[in-house]
């Protein structure tokens, strides 16, 4: 139940958060990635804000266990892979032509309407045949 | 608009907070796209009652305070349908092969000094600028 709660003040938390930073307008995040175009730096606030929290979140997890019990995450694995870069290629073309990701994709749900609705469904199919694309980069990539 | 950059640092702050709840509390880390990708794909089956509470806490927290705002929130997203699909497809597919996106690998990845985290996050903003290059000032489409 507890973890059941943490949970959800965590998503109302973030989901906040991207309502309030204006991540969830497209014209903000497509602002900040066009350098040639009016530059809009925000998105570059809402991470610096993001990630002074989390790191010092980070700081607090050596030699203790989360409140719920169980185990943090792995340390991060140190090696590059062709399916980082590939599928960041990927999610950086589809981010820069319509400016969500899938954090403020959800987060907008009750207000970027149909839109945003249709975004929402072929984001989760291509999450469904992602596991397929990503065997067959592995595929390609042993070829290569 | 001048006070943009004041409202991303406190909406930021709070998605850090989100972030620090979900990992101090839970022990996870809280990226978007792997959280819904698990239900979708079935990887995250363990685990799906708290997905899934995280996913309407970040519906409805917005929901229930937008009476509150000023002004209704404008997404400002494209009306054209085949931008959208497309855009949504390469989104899906490419946060999940690269097994992050901007919540996971890049605030709770470069937070934790992950080199993958890093490397992922400078690779979808090149790929992201690139976009916006060709797609709107060469061939005007977006």
């Amino acid at each position: 139940m507890q973890r059941l709660f943490l949970a959800l003040l965590s998503g109302g938390l973030f989901g906040t958060g991207l309502l309030f930073s204006g991540m969830t307008d497209t014209t903000k995040v497509q602002g900040w990635l066009d350098v040639f175009g009016d530059w809009d730096p925000t998105l570059a606030f809402v991470m610096g804000g993001a990630i002074v929290p989390m790191f010092i979140a980070w700081r607090l997890t050596t030699g203790r266990r989360p409140l719920v019990g169980g185990s943090f995450p792995a340390p991060p694995r140190p090696e590059m892979d062709h399916r980082l870069i590939t599928g960041s290629v990927l999610f950086g073309i589809g981010w820069g032509l319509a400016g969500l990701c899938p954090g403020p994709a959800i987060a907008s749900l009750s207000y970027n309407g149909t839109g945003g609705l249709i975004f929402l469904g072929a984001m989760i199919l291509g999450m469904a045949v992602a596991p397929f694309v990503g065997r067959q980069l592995d595929w390609l990539a042993t070829k290569g | 608009m001048e006070m943009d950059w004041i409202w991303g640092l406190v909406g930021g702050g709070l998605i850090g907070l989100g972030g620090a709840v979900f990992l101090l509390g839970n022990g996870r880390i809280m990226g978007a796209s792997g959280i819904i990708g698990g239900l979708v794909d079935g990887s995250g089956r363990s685990t799906a009652a708290e997905r899934l509470v995280f996913l309407l806490g970040v519906v409805a927290l917005p929901l229930l305070l937008q009476p509150l705002l000023s002004d209704a929130p404008s997404t400002h997203l494209t009306s054209n349908i085949w931008v959208i699909v497309i855009a949504g497809l390469l989104v899906g597919t490419g946060t999940r092969i690269a097994n992050g996106c901007t919540s996971g690998h890049g605030v709770c990845g470069i937070s934790r000094l992950s080199l993958r985290g890093l490397v992922a996050t400078v690779f979808y903003i090149l790929a992201g600028g690139i976009t916006l290059v060709l797609f709107r000032h060469l061939w005007g489409m977006i």
